[in-house]
């Protein structure tokens, strides 16, 4: 049996972005991108395109396709999952949806699912690393009226089912769905492999589907925010910090246990 | 005045079966909320067996307990839930719907809204009302910025992180309603199916419950050194935490795991130990106003939120905290 695997994927600026650098431009309620420090796909992302590779690794006959949405740069982010081993990747790039939030990004992405129909599994990960906010991979499968299974750490498929293991906070729920289904996928289910220099050439070659929003059959001016991005801005943390000093570690620790027995605190 | 008629909190149990801790977090900020949103304060229950628990949530500062008591809602599974709650909202028609960043939360507050036509913002750390909108303030970029956003729908839907919120001092004089709700369920309706749970076995005290956390990253360089953070920890009394890195490492085990993806603790003191201090990570501990840090890197962004920082190698200093932590607690120095 064919399967079709479809995965969402976002790039974003670089998440291992020394704090020093994090600059926000609270005028334009935008993240100012450091210099020299290139963007990167979501990694919770990629261990999406991880999951339904291993899908592909147990089964053989799986084709996986990458979806994005974003401007032009985001093709980066499809050529990494493609050189990952991805199949087709497809870009959603329409300069009216730039300002999207997550309901209009799942209303675009579900119409683009519908598109690339028929597919057995979307699979998205946990939460963009940006905004953190959690929220597409869940509305997709209410917008496309499927089963969702969220954050887990193993992705299985057998006979016509997905199986997967939630991750719970004191442990995992093994939970299956009927295809097609969603599932969004947490950083438990391992590293994503890194693409060798040789994918990554044989990707570079790769077209990319680009469609926009009329392509979809769907009219900008009637996909509204549901939220309004008021103010973006870096919280002002205040702590007087003590670093210990001594001339040998013991002085250190026995200054460090002095305060914190002073302090009430052990 | 916003949109809409007061606000319904969702509660959820513990595993015990009792009324979350969550729930109170949540109750105490609708409480707040109230007077600008309108209208009363109303919190859902699902779950299967909750005599009693309904006096629980008005002691903690609900007007109202709605108590939707079904086997299928034993264990929480979207299908089941999203409808229940959803048919709840489009009854009542409150202005604000407030669930736990939790599990459920997470799986539950998107779908909700999605079937509402609504829109959701996830793990807030402040909601308040501004000129009739609804406001939810949130970090975002791993905790690195924080965002506000206005509502244009109504209802507004929002979970709220764990410990962000202060919750009522119980008050068992309080009155309010109760009522029982028919799940009306329809078991074909669910789709999922549980097909098992693995509970790893917690030793010692409980993370989220710890008064000393002790926490290790990947300065540590491999997993043996969690042996020592944790002949540490229990010598005052604590939990042992881990990065998200050294949980991905196979290091120590995920439910130790403390940042935006694992859990968010509060206790007195966090000693954090080879913990560089990435954002995602200390969302985990934002509310922590006593952290110790222990790091050989000076520049390490830890210590930027740390009151006490020692500049070393943690194979020095952890052994010798161990050796005096011991003398005092024979001196009878520690607090009991």
């Amino acid at each position: 049996m064919s399967l079709h695997i479809i995965c969402c994927v976002k790039q974003v600026p670089d998440p291992e972005t020394p704090a020093s650098q994090f600059k926000v431009d609270e005028a334009a309620k935008k993240v100012i991108p450091a210099p020299g420090i290139a963007p990167v796909p979501s990694q919770f992302d990629t261990i999406g395109v991880e999951a339904a590779l291993r899908v592909r690794d147990a089964l053989g006959d799986v084709k996986i396709t990458v979806l994005s949405m974003g401007p032009d740069s985001f093709r980066d982010a499809i050529k990494h999952c493609l050189a990952m081993g991805a199949d087709e990747g497809v870009l959603v790039n329409d300069p009216s949806l730039y300002e999207a939030d997550h309901w209009v990004t799942a209303q675009v992405l579900a119409a683009a699912i519908q598109k690339l129909a028929p597919y057995d599994l979307v699979i998205t990960g946990r939460q963009a690393v940006d905004w953190d906010m959690g929220v597409v991979g869940p509305t997709l499968a209410e917008l496309l009226g499927i089963p969702c299974i969220t954050i887990v750490k193993s992705v299985r498929v057998e006979d016509g089912r997905v199986v997967a293991d939630r991750v719970l906070l004191d442990g995992t729920e093994t939970v299956e769905a009927p295809l097609p289904a969603v599932v969004t996928v947490s950083n438990e289910l391992g590293e994503p492999r890194y693409p060798q220099l040789r994918q990554i050439m044989m990707a570079a070659r790769k077209q990319v589907t680009v469609w926009t929003a009329a392509d979809l059959g769907l009219d900008p001016a009637q996909l509204k925010n549901r939220v309004s991005l008021e103010a973006l801005y870096v919280p002002q943390v205040k702590v007087e910090t003590e670093i210990i000093d001594g001339e040998t570690a013991e002085e250190k620790v026995e200054k460090l246990l002095q305060r914190l027995v002073e302090a009430k605190l052990i | 005045m916003v949109e809409g008629n007061g606000i319904l909190v969702c509660g959820e149990l513990t595993e015990e079966g009792q009324v979350a801790p969550m729930t109170f977090e949540l109750l105490g900020a609708a409480r707040r909320l109230a007077p600008e949103v309108g209208g009363e304060v109303t919190c859902v229950l699902l779950g299967s067996g909750l005599d009693g628990h309904a006096q629980e949530a008005i002691a903690h500062g609900a007007d109202r307990v709605l108590l939707v008591d079904d086997p299928l809602l034993r264990d929480y599974q979207g299908d089941a839930f999203v409808p229940v709650v959803e048919r709840i909202v489009r009854e009542r028609g409150p202005a604000l719907v407030l669930l736990g960043q939790t599990m459920v939360g997470r799986d539950l507050a998107p779908r909700l809204a999605a079937r509402l036509g609504t829109a959701v913002t996830m793990d807030c750390i402040e909601l308040a009302v501004q000129e009739g909108r609804i406001v939810a303030t949130r970090p975002c970029y791993g905790g690195n910025a924080h965002a506000r956003y206005a509502f244009v729908t109504s209802p507004a839907v929002a979970t709220l992180r764990a410990k962000s919120q202060e919750p009522l001092e119980r008050d068992d004089a309080r009155q309010g309603q109760v009522e029982r709700v028919e799940a009306g369920l329809d078991p074909a309706a669910v789709r999922t199916r549980i097909l098992g749970r693995e509970k790893q076995q917690a030793e010692g005290v409980r993370l989220e419950d710890a008064r000393v956390v002790v926490s290790g990253g990947r300065g540590l360089g491999g997993p043996e050194g969690f042996q020592q953070l944790e002949e540490l920890a229990s010598l005052l009394g604590g939990a042992v935490g881990a990065s998200r890195a050294v949980c991905d490492l196979g290091w120590y085990p995920v439910s130790h795991q403390v940042g935006l993806t694992g859990k968010v603790v509060t206790p007195e003191l966090y000693i954090a130990v080879g913990i560089s201090g990435a954002s995602q990570h200390m969302a985990g501990i934002s509310q922590v106003k006593n952290i110790v840090a222990i790091n050989k890197d000076a520049d390490a962004n830890i210590f930027k939120a740390a009151r006490w920082g020692i500049v070393g190698d943690w194979k020095e200093i952890v052994p010798l905290m161990i050796e005096k932590v011991k003398a005092l607690k024979a001196a009878g120095k520690l607090r009991a």
